[in-house]
């Protein structure tokens, strides 16, 4: 009988079709001396499908802390007792941000605010900030800022943001059991706004929130099924004085199996490297990462929590010889 | 008394010392108070609203 390694080979190498909710679950129960084989294959259908260049993002948050929301996994919401507080930055301060995200060749800056959705306050700091960043910075302007209404999304396009993220944060059957504020669905509603706006999807979430591998399956799928330009796949870094905080850094060894799954699942979309892969993984887990189907980065500090120097990935990204995604190629 | 600037228990501990490789200050070493903290790409800031900006 053929592996699903063998399988994966034919359909999503050969045919560029992403794996069934059954086959990815199959790689994530791979055993440990069949990780390497998955990693190699996803690197193979990564570079069939998106080719040798990473594309390589800085993210800032606009408005930190004081979220109404309880994503058990967030040092944001303002319904734990999480030391993170509640700041804003101001324009000059995002302008400078998005000129140092610029210097490192990158081609995204997303402004993200903790939000469940943004309000005329928020809408205005983004109008000018989005402006201020585009008179000053050649760079795409993406944005994440919780559930949307139609004329925010409107206005998020009039504005020139052309990437919106919005994460299911896990599978819709598990996640009751990480928000309890929200639904999975209005997140979907929102994603599907997005989508029909014309702006691109960007769609991941948060692997060892205490899912099944089975529930990790679904989550790959149902992002499959969404289809969305953009994977941003994160590994929980458990926060102090969240619902979640206890939680033990996942094995990365499984760390390495989702990678593989995920890009199984999803051929043709950028999937990317974001927050605790430092952690779960340390540096060389980078390299393997980016040899076992990640074709993205998010590099230097994220919102809360701090990065790799973003020279440490480039200077890798060089010596794996992978470009970096040009703006040009972007357009 | 100084404070751990990740946990603002009193003293100093090596689990803390390790976590803020990746992590910005979160407490006052002097008062205890939570500080306000921006992260960008390529740094971070914090201020304390008694004994202000607190170096890296």
């Amino acid at each position: 009988m053929a592996s699903i390694l063998d399988h994966a080979r034919i359909t999503v190498l050969e045919q560029g079709v992403g794996l069934t909710q059954a086959g990815i679950l199959e790689v994530l129960q791979l055993p440990d001396d069949e990780i390497e084989a998955a990693l190699q294959l996803a690197h193979e259908v990564r570079m069939r499908w998106c080719g040798p260049e990473v594309e390589v993002e800085g993210i800032v948050s606009l408005k930190t802390g004081g979220c109404p929301e309880d994503c058990h996994f967030c040092s944001q919401s303002g319904l734990f007792s999480s030391p993170v507080r509640s700041v804003w930055l101001d324009i000059p301060s995002l302008v400078e941000a998005a000129k140092q995200t610029a210097a490192t060749g990158a081609s995204e800056f997303c402004i993200v605010a903790a939000v469940r959705g943004p309000d005329a306050k928020l809408m205005k700091q983004m109008r000018d900030g989005v402006a201020a960043i585009k008179a000053a910075v050649d760079i795409n302007v993406a944005a994440s800022l919780g559930m949307l209404t139609q004329e925010q999304v409107d206005d998020l396009v009039s504005m020139g943001v052309h990437r919106y993220n919005h994460n299911l944060e896990t599978c819709q059957s598990y996640f009751p059991n990480v928000v309890s504020t929200h639904t999975w669905e209005e997140r979907w509603t929102t994603l599907k706004m997005v989508r029909e706006s014309g702006m691109e999807v960007c769609c991941g979430g948060i692997i060892g929130l205490g899912e099944t591998l089975e529930q990790r399956a679904e989550f790959a799928a149902q992002l499959a099924q969404l289809q969305p330009h953009e994977v941003p796949l994160n590994f929980l870094n458990p926060r102090p004085g969240t619902p979640l905080g206890d939680r033990p850094v996942m094995d990365p060894k499984d760390a390495l199996r989702a990678i593989a799954a995920f890009r199984l699942a999803l051929p043709k979309t950028i999937l990317r490297y974001a927050g605790g892969r430092e952690i779960t993984l340390g540096d060389l887990g980078t390299r393997d990462g980016l040899l076992g189907g990640i074709n993205a980065v998010i590099v230097g500090n994220y919102l809360t929590t701090l990065g790799r120097p973003a020279t440490a990935d480039l200077e890798l990204l060089q010596e794996l010889k992978m470009p970096v995604k040009a703006l040009s190629a972007t357009l | 008394m100084t404070y751990c600037d990740r946990c603002g228990d009193e003293g100093v501990h090596e689990a803390c010392a390790q976590a803020r490789a990746l992590e910005p200050p979160r407490y006052c070493r002097h008062c205890r108070r939570r500080l306000k903290v921006q992260v960008v790409p390529s740094g971070w800031s914090a201020t304390c609203v008694e004994h202000g900006a607190i170096d890296g």
